[in-house]
């Protein structure tokens, strides 16, 4: 903000103007009258912008493209727009609800003129927050310190982390017990590797990487959270210590790829591990299962008598610009309908997961009409579709509660890619694998 | 003037245990431990009362287990001044509580704080004896099982809780020792990146102190509780409920 401008209290106006001999003032309107032109101060839009990332939240030019495309405004009363407006008017940002509603799904800066980018002003807003000691909503703190203790916001024991490995039905190599190089390091992440819905993905995936046979294997207990989503909820500190973990841990091991389940690991690892020394070529599983559909194609054998319709994950889509792999998986199923949803690919609604709202669905839900992941399953049902095919592992538990929530008990499954894929293999049966 | 907050680390019961082979100890390589749960409480509320009254806060432990640093660390984090670590040749021993009182009392006794704010109880001591017996040791008034506190002239006014939803307001001379069942608000979140910048420029102040040799009871044998599944789960309307569990309590004649 430039320092020399200042509020004017009143502005008077002259009655005519003329122009190069021309008179150019109109009849009389209030413009004429007295008025305020400036009723707002800058320093609480300058106290975000400050922050080192947050520089954009300034360059705001209140257009509103970014209102309707907000997921969060959809099912309440939020949008970019409206933070810097607030700011304005003198509330801050850092002592409101609005700084834990956003989830960094992105759709606000696909749109915005002026790229302000809320993906890198929310962290850095919410970082501030914590560090000045502002109290953070409770489930999000259990979380955080969960992962801090655990490695895994759940709050899991750390060695449990590889027991699914047992009920996989098929060999999943952990590298601290096979001592061998693979080809394929498989990051599965936090949720598949103790929800219980995120187990029956893993172990469907498992048994597709063995049917291809894919050399690959994981770190077990040795693995943690890779952190984006705690980042992005503005804990930079924990997230720094976890990327650090995380690679000291990688450097131990010989691999080609890294796998990852998680496209919030995708993200970490593309984006922000290389910050801290670690370079990886990471693959979403459902990009390198694509870029082996010619080899799995002819394993699907069996029918699968379902109506699809498909979620693009923020992190993998928007985010990360995959929106085609698990399309092509998808048409590769036999016997499959697949419909689109009205909203998919680059403007698709966001699941109410990411940037920490996968902790912060109490807290959020109570600043909205419905949570968006319910929103999105009623959009989801509204296409005539059975199942819900998903493929980031917040959203199975995410749209199976809002399945029941809404009242779509029995209209629509949630499954994971991987299951399907599996099911048409044969590897597993139309119910979850641990069922 | 100081609080003084004693801290101990329990193990971390979300892990499974294991027992040592000798049969009387967990076995210690593979426990994890953390900040038993009241003591955390017993910080917060000292922070509390320090946002008040400008209190320096020092939190203080026995280092039994060798990461007693951590927890320490997060305490400078969360806001109080000095650390202060008692330090000894630990290994092995298993310092009972009335032990760890008489490790802990000279050294408070040198610091001479206003009050000392520690847990009701522990995992390891479950009769709440270390408030106490410290008070004991010190000569120093305690009371246990608080909710609440606030600083007056000369005094410390402390809730407590009794039974039945009661609660109990007392005065006590300071210094004093209290046994903390909960703070006044949930212990705070402390960022990762503020403990480590604490353990990067923060300073914990060592004690050296000898292992007591005491008449303590030793442990005999350690078991793993055995799995038992008697539970019946009561289903139907509440009056119906309600019904069976009177029957239930006649039959085994507890009503």
């Amino acid at each position: 903000m430039d320092g020399s401008v200042r509020k004017v209290e009143t502005v008077w106006e002259e009655d005519t103007a003329i122009v190069e001999g021309v008179d150019i003032s109109g009849p009389w309107n209030r413009m004429f009258g007295q008025r305020v032109i400036w009723d707002y101060t800058p320093e609480l839009i300058d106290e975000i912008a400050s922050l080192p990332g947050a520089e954009s939240f300034a360059w705001c030019y209140q257009c509103g493209k970014c209102v309707p495309v907000c997921p969060v405004d959809v099912v309440g009363d939020y949008g970019p727009r409206k933070l810097y407006r607030k700011a304005q008017t003198g509330l801050n940002l850092l002592d409101s609800p609005d700084l834990w509603l956003c989830t960094t799904c992105m759709n606000c800066l696909r749109v915005c003129p002026k790229q302000v980018d809320m993906v890198q002003i929310m962290p850095a807003a919410r970082e501030q927050a914590l560090l000045s000691g502002r109290p953070l909503p409770a489930e999000l703190q259990e979380a955080l310190e969960n992962t801090a203790r655990y490695g895994n916001p759940l709050g899991q024991p750390p060695r449990k982390r590889e027991a699914w490995v047992k009920n996989a039905g098929v060999p999943v190599p952990i590298l601290h017990q096979i001592q061998r190089p693979v080809e394929w390091l498989w990051w599965v992440e936090c949720y598949p590797s103790y929800h219980p819905r995120g187990i029956d993905a893993s172990i469907a995936l498992a048994r597709v990487f063995h049917a291809l046979g894919l050399d690959f294997g994981i770190l077990g207990r040795e693995e943690k959270c890779a952190g984006d989503s705690q980042r992005l909820a503005g804990e930079h500190g924990l997230f720094e210590m976890l990327a650090e973990e995380n690679i000291r841990t990688l450097s131990k091991y010989e691999f080609q790829h890294i796998v990852v389940t998680d496209p919030h690991a995708l993200n970490a690892f593309r984006k922000q591990y290389p910050k801290y020394g670690g370079q990886y070529d990471v693959w979403h599983y459902t990009t390198l299962l694509a870029h082996e559909l010619p080899r799995l194609r002819p394993l699907l054998t069996r029918q699968l008598p379902y109506r699809l319709t498909f979620h693009d994950p923020c992190y993998l889509g928007r985010h990360n610009g995959e929106y085609d792999a698990p399309r092509q998986l998808i048409e590769a199923l036999p016997g499959v309908e697949f419909t689109e949803m009205p909203r998919c690919r680059q403007n698709s609604y966001c699941c109410g997961g990411g940037g920490g709202g996968m902790w912060l669905d109490s807290f959020a839900a109570g600043h909205q009409r419905r949570r968006l992941s319910e929103e999105r399953v009623l959009e989801a049902v509204a296409t005539g579709a059975d199942t819900l095919v998903i493929c980031c592992p917040y959203e199975v538990s995410r749209f199976e509660d809002a399945v029941k929530s809404t009242g779509q008990e029995g209209q629509l499954r949630v499954r994971d890619i991987a299951e399907l894929l599996a099911e048409a293999m044969g590897l597993i049966g139309e119910e979850p694998a641990q069922a | 003037m100081t609080l003084a907050v004693v801290l101990k680390q329990v193990p971390d019961v979300v892990e499974e245990l294991a027992i040592d082979p000798s049969g009387t100890d967990l076995d210690r390589d593979s426990v994890a431990y953390v900040v038993n749960e009241y003591d955390e409480h017993a910080l917060e509320e000292a922070l509390l009362l320090r946002e008040v009254t400008g209190e320096d806060v020092v939190v203080i432990g026995v280092d039994t287990t060798g990461e007693l640093d951590q927890a320490l660390y997060t305490a400078l984090a969360k806001g109080a001044q000095r650390a202060v670590k008692l330090v000894g040749d630990f290994e092995s021993a298993w310092l009972s509580t009335r032990a760890l009182a008489g490790l802990l009392a000279p050294v408070l006794q040198e610091l001479s704080p206003r009050l000392v704010l520690t847990g009701v109880q522990a995992p390891d001591d479950l009769d709440g004896q270390l408030a106490p017996t410290l008070a004991a040791l010190l000569d120093w008034p305690h009371t246990g099982v608080v909710i609440g506190t606030e600083l007056v002239d000369g005094a410390v006014r402390a809730r407590k809780e009794l039974w039945g939803g009661l609660t109990l307001e007392l005065e006590l001379a300071t210094p004093a020792v209290l046994g903390i069942q909960a703070a006044r608000a949930t212990p705070r979140y402390v960022p990762v990146g503020r403990v480590r910048q604490a353990m990067r420029e923060a300073t914990i102040e060592e004690v050296e102190v000898d292992v007591p040799a005491e008449s303590a009871p030793g442990v005999a044998r350690l078991r793993v509780p055995e799995a038992a599944s008697q539970a019946e789960m009561l289903t139907g309307r509440p009056g119906e409920v309600a019904e069976r569990i009177l029957e239930i309590l006649r039959a085994r004649g507890l009503c």
